[in-house]
Formats: C-alpha cells, structure tokens, sequence
C-alpha cells in the first residue's frame, strides 16, 4: 500500500472528545464511531487500499456540514468529503485520524427549471436521479459514468468526471454552473449560479475537478439538456488496431462528431461477448461502437454515411442497430465491461490516462509489449474520439506479487500516456493512486503552485489531504 | 507599451516589475480596450504563430499574439472552427488593432453558441502563462480529456490578465456545420421572445443560437432568432420542425445559409448596439429575468439585446446605467469603468499566489 502520512496522535488521543463534540452538533443517527460500523467506509472504488476513519459523520443539511467543518478545523482533524465511493483512484481513502463526511443523507432534488434549464440538487443525489427526475420533461442531465446509477453528483463534480457520450456534451465541468459549498472554516458559500458565467472570474473551473481539496460541496446547480428526439448505436469490427484507429480518424475527418465512439481491443471484446452475448465479432482485433442520435430519418442518414466510411476500412464485421432494443444490447458489453473482466480474473487495475488519438496503435502496441513482460493480461477499452485510454490490468489480489507487477504495470502505462503527449487520468482522477506519479507529468515548480493553490483555500491541509499531490517530505 | 516577440522576454518583463514594485496591463491586439486602465501595456500581440494544428485530434494550438483571423483560417482550411465562436468586437467598441486568440482566451469571449456549445473556458486544454513573479508555467496538455491535478486552465481563462500573462493556448476545435440555418420571428415584445427561445431551447433540434433584437436596436419589429448549425438534410428538417413548434409564438421565416451567416456574425458581433452608448455591458442572467431587466435598463434609458435565449444581456447606454442593475445579474464591462465584484478571502489568497506583488493588478 501507498505511503501514507504519521496520523496525528494528539488528534488519536482526543477520539473520544472529537466524537462527542460532533455528536453535539449532529442528530446521534448521523454519527458513527463503532469499530465495525465504520468498516463499509474503510475503501473506495481501488479497494486494494483501506483504512478505517476516526469517525465518520452523515450530516442532513448545509448547515450541518458547516458546524462539522467548524468544529473539525477548530480541533486540527482531517477530513475526508465521501460521496457513494466509487472512486476507482481511491480519492475517497480515509485516513486514521480523519472523520469522513459523507453527503449521503443529502440527497434531495431542491429545484427543477425548465425555462431557465437547471436544476439544483444536494451532493448526495446520484448521477442516474437527476436524469431520472427531469427526463419526464424531456430533459437529461449529459455527464454519464459508467457508475452512474450509484456515483453521486457531489463525486462527479470533485473528480470532473466524464461518461461515453462527453464526446458530443462535455464533463461534469462543462455542465456544472454553480455549488453551494462550505470552506474549511465552516463557512457556507456560492460559486457561479443559475446561469452560465455568473462570475467574471471562473472560481467554479478551479473547484470542479479538485477531489475534495478546497472546499466540500454540498449543492450543485447542473445544467440539463433536452433529450434528443432518439439515438441508434452500430458495431464494427477491424483487423487491427491500426485500421480501427484509421477509421476513428476518417469519421472525425468526415466531419460528424458521433455522440459516442467507443474502442475495444481483442481481450476487452472476448471479455464482454461472454458476459453480455451481444454478438460482438470474435473474430475481430479491435472493435467500434458507434452511436448518433437525430429524427430517424437522421440516424439512418448519419449511420448510412459512418458505414461507408467503416467500408473503406475492410471491416470483419458491421451491424448497424434497427432498433432501440439493438442498440442497447450493443451497449450492454460496453457497459458491463469493468464487470465482464472481473469475471475472468479475480482481480483488475483500471487505469485511466489520456493520450493523443493519433498515437493511440503505437500506445496499444507497447501495452501489449508491457503485458508479456510483465506476465499479466490486459483489456483495453477507449472512449476513441477523445483519446481516453482504460486499459483494465488483471492481477490476483490474493498474490502480493502478482498485484505489485500491476502497479509497476499500471505506472507503466500512465508513464507511457503522458510519453506521448497525453496525461495521467482522464477523468478518474489522481487520488492517491497516482499521487506519486504527479512528478512524471509536473515539473516541482508546477506541483509546489498547485500546492500553493490548494494552501489559498486549506492553509491547514485538513481537506482530503494527502491525495493529488506528492507528499512534501517524500 | 513594449510587445516582445518571445515569451522569455515577456517572463524577464513581468520578472523585472516585479522586483522594482512595477505594474503591467497585460493587452492582446487592444481592441477591447475600451476599459480604463492606467499602467503601461505588456502587449502580446508579436508572440504569435500557430504552433500545431492536428484536425484529426481536434486540436489546435497557437500563440497568445496570434490573430484570431489566423487561427480561424487554418481551421477553415480543414473544415473546422472555433467552437466559442469569439465576436470581434472593434466596431462595438469603437477600437482598431487585431483580435488576438490570447485576447479572446483571457476575456473568456463567446459568442452565440455559448448557450450549446460552451464559452472559451469550456475548449482550453492548455495554457503557458507566465505569472506575477515572471515565471512560466504550464496547465492542462494538448488532450481533450484532462483532470489530472487542478484546473488551472479555467482559472486562467476569462481572467482578464490579472492572474497571469497567457502566452500559449491549446484549444478543442470542432468540425465546422455543412449548414446553417435561421428560424425568425419577428414582433415579438421581450417575454414572448424570451418565452419563444425557451420553446426553441428545450426542443430536441439542437438550436446552437437563440437571439432577440428589440426594435430600438437595428430591427423595425424586433427579431427572435433561432439557428440550427448540421448537415444539410438535417437542418432542413429541423428549421422546418422548429418553426411548426414555433406556430403558437408566432409566424417564422426561415433563412437561407447565406442570411444566417451573415445574419449571426452581426450577432455575435453585437452589431446591433455600435455605437449606441459611451458604455457597453455584458449581462449574464436567467433568461426568465431577461425581460424585466430589459424592461429596466429601457426605462433608465440604455439600449440592449439579447443573447443566449435570454441568458445574455448586451446593454448600451450612459455610464450611469450600471447603477440599475439588480440582484442575480453579473453585469461585466465591455466599454467604460469596471464593475466591482466582490470577492471571497481565499480567492484573493489565489491572487496573492498567482501575482505576490500585484504586478498585474488592475489600475
Ligand atoms: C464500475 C465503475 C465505473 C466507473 N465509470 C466511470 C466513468 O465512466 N467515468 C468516470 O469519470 N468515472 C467513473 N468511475 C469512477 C467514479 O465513479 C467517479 O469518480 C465518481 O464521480 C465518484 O463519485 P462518488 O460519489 O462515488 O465519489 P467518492 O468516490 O465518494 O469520492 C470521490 C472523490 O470526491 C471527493 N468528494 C466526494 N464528494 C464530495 C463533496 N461533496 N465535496 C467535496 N469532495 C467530494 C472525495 O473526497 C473523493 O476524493 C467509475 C467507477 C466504478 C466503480
């Protein structure tokens, strides 16, 4: 396990106070402090790492996060802001003299606008709900996670994380116009609001996308969008990555931006195929799923043009969906896929960085190198048209060994990413995870900035602290 | 003013002022300096030149100096374009000079397709910027996914050169539409139109502008418009859709590809208000709001249009007119004094951060 900062002992040794001044403040509901209560909030979505908190609280309102804050920044303890946990670059990690604050609780839809097109929910609500509760009036909330039915919004907006449609609608942070949030001190306030560019300056960029680091959300106002009037999805299968990466290429250069552009490799294909039966060519190297959306008439016209262009590229297979019913039975494989993989191998890595697309045969060529050197098998999945690479590393957790050559295998691969021009993580973020690979992209003097950036909003580093950047005594 | 050609002179510049307790205004091609500002400029109008354009990536980068018109070229030549749609602004403003895509990065400039397609913020993927101690720095990368420490990129962007002197920009580009196409109603007062662009707003047609012209300002009836930006055959459908959608607002007009282009640059452009005030805003706003502020700054004698389908407002008028606005309005300056923002302790501590000796700081 990675190397985690001494907990403060005065802070261990003063348990007892800290619980009951927070039980002062909160219902007794809201706080647990028994060994064996706190074990489900021991780890995140890299469960490789756990360590149970101090205490953890589950507060209902603003207001009571804002006392938590208070009472916690009074006394010096740490604090880790805690959505669903399904953190895969272990962001949500407790330390043992940290109290996590989990937004849970906070899970109310406060506000819905059609006119204006927004809609304010608490941190707690899930990802999946606030489509679910605005799509009745023809909208949907765009950013879509593979884990959305239980990541909540509060985590999407720390992580920025992004989906397989933000091809066409952007990340989170493209479609967050304002929070509520408390500082450190315990102090409520608003960034941006109800409409885009509420602030001359965008405070609300730097807070989007800083894993729990400044402050702790606690409202998002999101923008919705108006559901198309339908989307249809086709298949290809290709000979090589090569040729797949070629096509990519040519229906970028067609001009049409599919709402998503998916890649699979040969492992991650026969992985999926088992789990979902969805008819994906075994035959094929690498395989696209193609989706577009408009009037029937516009998909048939969309999915007409992308098939010619598929044509020229001697594919080993096509289908084109007829139906919604195809469609989501091509998706079905996609969407499984963590869960497909899991079921060949006991254990997996998912990584996650970014590279230019146009490197992207070279990229997966040298992974398949990395893998028989390093013994271990590898699925690559890709959301293809922006380059974000989730190679999934199988390893067995029960071996020690096995499970330190997917690390250095992991490291490997994110080196490689940011080698050839591209980043570290593309939307599951750096947690602590990637913490100590930051100086691979980062010269020191970009990290201590950030640093520094960070020390602006938490000038006591109680905030999610040893996440994102090196340790400094390292 | 000094303009240095290469950004190891534009570090030495800001480097120098500040260990002599100097200042710079940061300035791009000065067209949008309409706003006052009394120290000497740092102009990075001669840092210029495209440094890559990978279409098939969907990136671009270039220089701070660079011209937009530039970087709008060497996209056209590949199909594609800016996706903010960035407006030049020198006949609204009354300046000269070139529009720079530093100058459109660092104001955050977007244009009508803000409201679909994101303002500037939402397509920089990378920035060199040189910060108050004159030291360069990098954010982001040249890919279109990114969230690997924090985000300095949108902090940068639309900062108005009070954080940092941005020296370099990657950018997302997008293909440009095969087609463009305008749905227009004409005599509609403020809330029907305001209501007549939610309609279009919400509707699964991907509307990528929603504007309103008052009678006061260029059009004799006022104009609602809508446009739909795609494939031929796709915006010929849609207008068609739109417009039937649109029945219970009012009889629409659709435009030909030539009339939208033109009819839209004038939008983006702000054509409508030049030279109609010795000050100009730009109002963010909820489009439900859009009408009774419109109403307001008609009755304190200011000029306006709208944009964004209502969630932007451009005010002309008298100085003075900055005193009429209102509670959940951001009223930004184009032309004429700054208006204050407040702002919270830890952001100031970023300042402090970013500009320790208030190297940039404004006059
Ligand atoms: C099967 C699976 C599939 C996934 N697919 C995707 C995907 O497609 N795209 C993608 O981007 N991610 C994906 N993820 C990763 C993960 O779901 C996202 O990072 C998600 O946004 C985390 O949300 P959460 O509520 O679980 O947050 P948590 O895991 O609880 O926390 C994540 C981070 O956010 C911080 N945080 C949480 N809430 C707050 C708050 N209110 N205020 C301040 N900080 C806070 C935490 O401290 C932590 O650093 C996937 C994960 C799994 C397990």
């Amino acid at each position: 396990m990675i190397r985690q900062p001494e907990p403060k002992q005065d802070v261990l040794d003063r348990r007892e106070a800290i619980v009951a001044g927070l039980r002062g403040i909160l219902p007794d509901d809201a706080v647990i402090a028994a060994p064996l209560e706190l074990k489900p909030y021991e780890t995140d979505g890299l469960s490789a790492y756990r360590q149970p908190p101090l205490a953890v609280v589950l507060p209902r309102s603003t207001e009571e996060v804002a006392a938590v804050m208070r009472l916690l920044s009074r006394e010096g303890v740490r604090v880790i802001p805690r959505g669903a946990g399904t953190s895969l670059s272990g962001g949500a990690l407790p330390m043992a003299d940290a109290v996590v604050i989990a937004l849970a609780r906070m899970n109310r839809i406060l506000e819905i606008d059609e006119t204006d097109r927004f809609a304010v929910v608490e941190a707690g609500v899930t990802n999946l709900a606030i489509t679910e509760a605005v799509k009745g009036r023809g909208f949907f909330y765009a950013p879509d996670p593979s884990s959305q039915l239980a990541c909540m919004i509060g985590g999407n907006v720390a992580m920025n994380s992004g989906g397989a449609h933000c091809l066409r609608y952007g990340v989170t942070s493209n479609n967050v116009l304002g929070l509520r949030a408390v500082t450190v001190e315990g102090e409520i306030i608003t960034i941006g609001g109800k409409y885009p560019d509420a602030a001359p300056t965008d405070w609300l960029g730097l807070v989007v996308g800083s894993e729990g680091q400044l402050l702790v959300v606690t409202e998002v106002i999101v923008r919705i969008l108006p559901l198309p009037e339908g989307a249809r999805a086709m298949l290809a299968g290709f000979r090589s990555n090569e040729v797949a990466g070629a096509c990519v290429d040519a229906i970028i250069s067609s001009g049409i931006i599919p709402v998503a552009l998916e890649f699979m490799d040969r492992p991650a294909i026969h992985a999926c195929e088992a789990f979902a039966h969805a008819g994906y060519p075994l035959d094929a190297e690498a395989m696209l799923i193609i989706e577009v959306e408009g009037s029937e008439a516009e998909q048939d016209a969309l999915l007409e043009r992308i098939r010619a262009i598929c044509e020229r590229f001697d594919p080993v297979s096509m289908r084109v969906s007829q139906t919604p019913e195809e469609s989501a039975a091509i998706w079905k494989g996609r969407k499984g896929a963590f869960g497909a993989v899991g079921r060949i191998s006991p254990d997996y890595m998912c990584m996650d960085g970014t590279i230019p697309t146009s490197r992207l045969a070279e990229v997966l060529g040298r992974i398949r190198q990395m893998s028989a050197e390093y013994g271990l098998e590898v699925a690559n999945i890709f959301h293809a048209g922006d380059g974000n690479l989730h190679p999934l590393v199988m390893f067995d957790a029960n071996d020690p060994e096995s499970q330190q050559r997917a690390e250095a295998f992991g490291a490997d691969i994110l080196r490689l990413c940011v080698e050839v021009g591209g980043c570290l993580t593309g939307e599951h973020g750096v947690g602590v995870e990637k913490r100590d690979l930051m100086g691979e992209q980062f010269e020191p003097e970009e990290l201590a900035l950030q640093r520094r950036i960070k020390g602006a909003f938490d000038p006591g580093w109680l905030l999610n602290p040893a996440k994102v950047f090196p340790l400094v005594d390292a | 003013m000094i303009a240095p050609e290469h950004e190891a002179d534009i570090q030495a510049a800001v480097a120098e002022a500040a260990a002599t307790h100097g200042h710079w205004r940061i300035a791009g091609g000065g067209t949008q300096t309409g706003l006052e500002g009394g120290h000497d400029v740092l102009s990075l109008a001669a840092h210029r030149g495209i440094v890559f354009h990978a279409p098939k990536e969907l990136v671009v980068r270039a220089r701070a100096g660079t011209p937009l018109a530039e970087v709008e070229a060497a996209l056209s030549a590949e199909g594609q374009h800016l996706i903010a749609e960035p407006p030049d602004l020198r006949a609204l403003l009354a300046t000269s000079g070139e529009p720079t895509l530093g100058g459109a990065v660092a104001t955050n400039l977007s244009g009508p397709r803000r409201v679909h397609g994101g303002a500037m913020r939402d397509h920089v993927l990378g920035l060199r910027f040189v910060t108050g101690e004159g030291k360069v720095f990098r954010a982001g990368g040249r890919v279109l996914k990114n969230v690997t420490g924090l985000d300095l990129c949108k902090l940068l962007t639309g900062s108005r050169g009070l954080l940092g002197a941005i020296t370099e920009i990657t950018l997302k580009v997008l293909p440009a539409p095969e087609r463009v196409g305008t749905v227009a109603i004409a005599g509609l007062g403020p809330a029907a139109a305001v209501r007549a662009m939610a309609a279009g707003l919400r509707s699964p047609f991907a509307v990528s502008a929603a504007a309103h012209i008052a009678p006061g300002a260029g059009h004799p009836r006022g104009l609602t418009a809508m446009r739909i930006e795609d494939f031929a055959a796709s915006v010929a459908y849609r207008c068609d859709r739109l417009r039937g959608m649109l029945a219970e607002h009012g009889t629409a007009e659709i435009f030909s590809d030539h009339d939208s282009r033109s009819f839209w640059r004038q939008v983006r452009d702000v054509a409508p208000l030049a030279g109609l005030g010795p000050a100009i805003w730009r109002v963010t706003l909820r489009p439900s709001a859009a009408a009774t502020v419109a109403a307001r700054v008609e009755a304190a004698g200011g000029t306006w249009m709208m944009d964004g389908g209502g969630a932007v407002l451009f005010v002309a008028g008298e100085p003075a007119l900055a005193g009429a606005r209102g509670d959940g309005e951001t009223w930004v300056a184009l032309k004429g004094e700054p208006v204050p923002f407040p702002e919270r302790p830890e952001m100031s501590r970023v300042r402090a951060v970013l500009d320790p000796h208030h190297v940039f700081a404004a006059s």
